[in-house]
């Protein structure tokens, strides 16, 4: 399943190999240039003790929902299935939330330290499993086995790490007024960065004290169930942590259930105000994180390949399903050819395919319906008169697959300028000045985050003051960390997560 | 620098800097890449006809460099499949023991020069030595003058290496940078434009005498500057990382650099080389280990 990168090089300079002078015997070489095809390197699935069937994990055990009903889970590169998971109803979230409600009397009143045992264990344990979650992050979801390996099952862990810090020292977090925890929390996450978005959920309404209802997105429900395995193995009290999986019903039972304190959601815009305007009156807390349109500037002075890899990088990391991705491309204009000659040839040396092969770039897109939405993105940029590049690449026949693509000719009220299309690809428009590039950059519903990239440190300070946007980058993207606030503003959602600011999320203080 | 290249303006992006942080990030990146099976039979066979098989110790003695030129011209004597490396490096005084003992072989002869390592003998004897050098070698590894590299004077060290390229005729000038000496990435980016400028055919990391030598970030911002000059002025220039490359993994690591990096039209000894002292018998066990499917003892391997 594999699939071969584009073998044949990007240089459109290819000229034949001169010949040194002054030597003999330079007639007994072989000829310039190889192919260097790199095999198959897939990582191991031997390890992997996946259940046929998964039930909901509610007050500590797993148990059949009460309708009976199941889904597959499919391997989004394959269309293989990999395990039934069962499709919760309203009675089933009723009862995850009462568990919740219960544990909460007790979880709440427990010392901070020993909550933070408990959170040191997860995190712990999920190092030690580190491979497995890995493995079976890309499988479920499609995403590169580097990526799941080197990104997101690391910050998994620090994210778990950080918190059990705080859990005893909450009263520096928050000092001169007391603070009390909200109660259960109804948290609903994206198929994006599944295990990730799990821990940046529970890791801080554990720290402080909060029970929680966690809804995995439905095309990406593994990993949170083996996370429920863990919170087993950790020992962690009954209804702490419970996992209902399912459609997009059960996440709005889950936000509606009168017995829930606080709603955190991550996902897309549309779903994040159906959500507001459901929750407007009744009390209870709410933090969204959603879509993002980010700007990505590249000024005329910036060190050119770097930031190149970091445009490579804002966009085709994790296939564009990121909701910070920088999918406007922001170019000087007096730098503009040179540097989209240098990013078309590094597009054409990623290596898209196998999710599990440990070279590939770029993996396979999430679900049908997400490729659907971005082949319609895409034919919408072509009818509106951009110009698409896409590299030569070899897609596999089965599984969801899109390659890596860039628009140049791209008018600021074309949609793919506009909307969000949470796949690799790349919309790249043009600035002449500091000034315009900041105007262009903050044409735009979204404010999650933004890239700069400039030598000048004085005009990092200056955009990043006038960009409007949750995070920027400079001369980097896509940097995570659980000490560093997350979270964006206009209609990209509020609240932060991770940091000190993450904490207050989920406390009530005075 | 020469009249040739004096004429044409380099291009805005030849003098732009280089981020350490998104340099060593992508070299990482590209050190993760897994090669196996073939891909690492094919990368291994690579490194041995890319290898300047060298000795450069003040107690190099004609003796031992015929040996290390038997070693060259026939790295596994048992194994009919290993080809001969590219080029057996040493010091001008034993060239012409190396060239013969290489007579009739494919294996050339290149032959360091201008006062190395350090480059600061006057300019006249440095140019003697390359010329002197040049009658006997194929190929000459010159040192810069980093010191007037690091004092702004690269109008010198410009017109050092085109007085160089001129008086070793058409032989195949390699210029080590050092880049060990120069203090950062931005300036390696700038002494590779340089040295490509005024007429190098190659372009060299380090002697091998400083520390750090080659490393993969260096060689990644060396082989942008070879892309970006070959789009500027249409010349092929080539890169030699040397120094501290021990190991087979190292050598298929530059090898994956080069090829995502510059492409396939670089993985070729014309274009690419690799300064090794001891790579070349744990190369010679991991191709025995990929074809046995265990390591052999490293007596089996000949020293030299």
């Amino acid at each position: 399943m594999a699939t071969s990168p584009p073998t044949t090089s990007a240089t459109p300079d290819a000229a034949p190999a001169p010949r040194p002078g002054g030597g003999h015997g330079a007639e007994d070489r072989r000829p310039a240039g190889g192919r260097f095809t790199y095999a198959p390197a897939p990582e191991a699935t031997d390890h992997l003790r996946l259940r046929d069937r998964y039930e909901l994990f509610i007050d500590g055990q797993f148990r059949p929902p009460a309708a009976g009903e199941h889904r597959l889970s499919i391997n989004p590169a394959t269309e293989e299935p990999l395990a039934e998971v069962a499709e919760a109803g309203p009675e089933d979230v009723e009862r995850a939330v009462a568990a919740a409600a219960r544990a909460f009397r007790s979880w709440s009143r427990l010392p901070g330290g020993r909550r933070g045992r408990y959170l040191f264990r997860l995190a712990r344990l999920i190092q030690e499993r580190q491979r497995e979650l890995a493995v079976v992050e890309s499988l479920d979801g499609g995403k590169p086995i580097r990526e799941s390996r080197d990104v997101d099952i690391p910050l998994v862990a620090q994210h778990f790490f950080y918190h059990a810090g705080w859990a005893d020292k909450l009263d520096h977090a928050f000092p001169g007024a007391p603070w009390r925890p909200l109660g259960v929390c109804g948290q609903v996450i994206p198929w994006n960065f599944p295990l990730m978005m799990l821990a940046w959920k529970i890791a801080p309404a554990l720290a402080t004290g909060n029970t929680v209802v966690l809804k995995p997105a439905e095309t990406t429900p593994l990993t949170a169930l083996l996370f429920a395995e863990l919170c087993q193995q950790a020992g962690l009290p009954d209804g702490v942590v419970n996992v209902v999986t399912g459609g997009g019903p059960v996440g709005a039972q889950l936000v509606r259930a009168p017995g829930v304190a606080k709603v955190a959601f991550t996902g897309s815009t549309a779903v994040g105000k159906e959500i507001q305007r459901a929750l407007a009156g009744s009390g209870k807390r709410l933090s969204l994180e959603l879509g993002g349109k980010a700007a990505h500037v590249v000024f005329d002075d910036a060190p050119m390949d770097q930031a190149v890899e970091g445009v490579i990088n804002g966009i085709y990391f994790n296939q564009g399903h990121v909701c910070c991705a920088g999918s406007r491309l922001l170019l000087q204009e007096s730098m503009a050819e040179p540097f989209l000659r240098r990013l078309t040839r590094r597009m054409a040396r990623l290596r898209v395919g196998d999710p599990l092969d440990k070279n590939t770039d770029v993996g396979a897109i999430n679900s049908r319906e997400q490729l659907g939405r971005i082949t319609e993105l895409v034919a919408s940029g072509v009818a509106q008169g951009a110009r698409l590049y896409q590299p030569p690449c070899e897609l596999p026949s089965r599984g969801f697959w899109f390659p890596p693509s860039l628009f140049t000719d791209v008018a600021p009220s074309h949609r793919i300028a506009r909307e969000e299309i949470f796949g690799p690809v790349l919309a790249v428009l043009t600035f002449r000045t500091p000034a315009e590039a900041v105007e262009r950059a903050n044409n735009t519903r979204y404010g999650l985050s933004a890239g700069v990239w400039t030598q000048s440190g004085a005009r990092i300070l200056w955009m990043s003051q006038r960009m409007r946007a949750g995070v920027v980058w400079a001369n980097t993207y896509n940097q995570f960390d659980a000490a560093a606030p997350f979270g964006g503003f206009r209609e990209s959602g509020f609240g932060r997560e991770g940091g000190v600011q993450g904490l207050a999320a989920y406390v009530e203080r005075g | 620098m020469s009249a040739a290249t004096a004429r044409r303006p380099l291009p805005a992006e030849a003098l732009l800097g280089v981020d350490q942080v998104g340099l060593e990030a992508r070299a990482a990146m590209l050190a993760s890449r897994s090669i196996k099976r073939e891909a690492k039979l094919f990368a291994l066979d690579l490194a041995i006809r890319c290898t300047d098989l060298t000795s450069l110790e003040g107690a190099d003695t004609p003796g031992r460099v015929a040996t290390l030129c038997t070693k060259a011209m026939h790295p596994a004597p048992l194994d009919p499949t290993i080809p001969p490396v590219a080029a057996v490096c040493v010091y001008p005084a034993l060239a012409a023991v190396a060239r013969d003992h290489l007579r009739c072989s494919p294996v050339r002869v290149a032959a360091v020069a201008t006062g190395f390592p350090g480059g600061q003998a006057p300019f006249e004897g440095r140019l003697a030595e390359a010329r002197a050098a040049a009658a006997v070698a194929d190929e000459i590894d010159m040192v810069i003058d980093r010191g007037a590299f690091l004092a702004g004077r690269y109008g010198q060290v410009a017109d050092e290496i085109a007085a160089v390229k001129a008086a070793v005729g058409g032989r195949h000038l390699k210029v080590i940078l050092e880049t060990g000496e120069l203090g950062g990435y931005d300036n390696v980016r700038r002494a590779s434009w340089l040295a490509m400028a005024a007429g190098a055919d190659f372009i060299k990391t380090s002697t091998g005498k400083i520390q750090p030598a080659a490393t993969l970030p260096v060689a990644v911002v060396m082989m942008e500057a070879i892309r970006d000059f070959a789009w500027a002025t249409g010349r092929i220039i080539g890169l030699k990382p040397a120094g501290g490359i021990r190991t087979a993994r190292q050598a298929i690591t530059y090898l994956v650099a080069v090829n995502e990096v510059l492409g396939d039209d670089w993985l070729t000894p014309e274009r690419f080389r690799l300064g090794a002292s001891s790579l070349l018998n744990d190369v010679l066990m991991q191709i025995a280990k990929e074809h046995s499917g265990g390591y052999q003892s490293p007596d089996d391997f000949s020293d030299a």
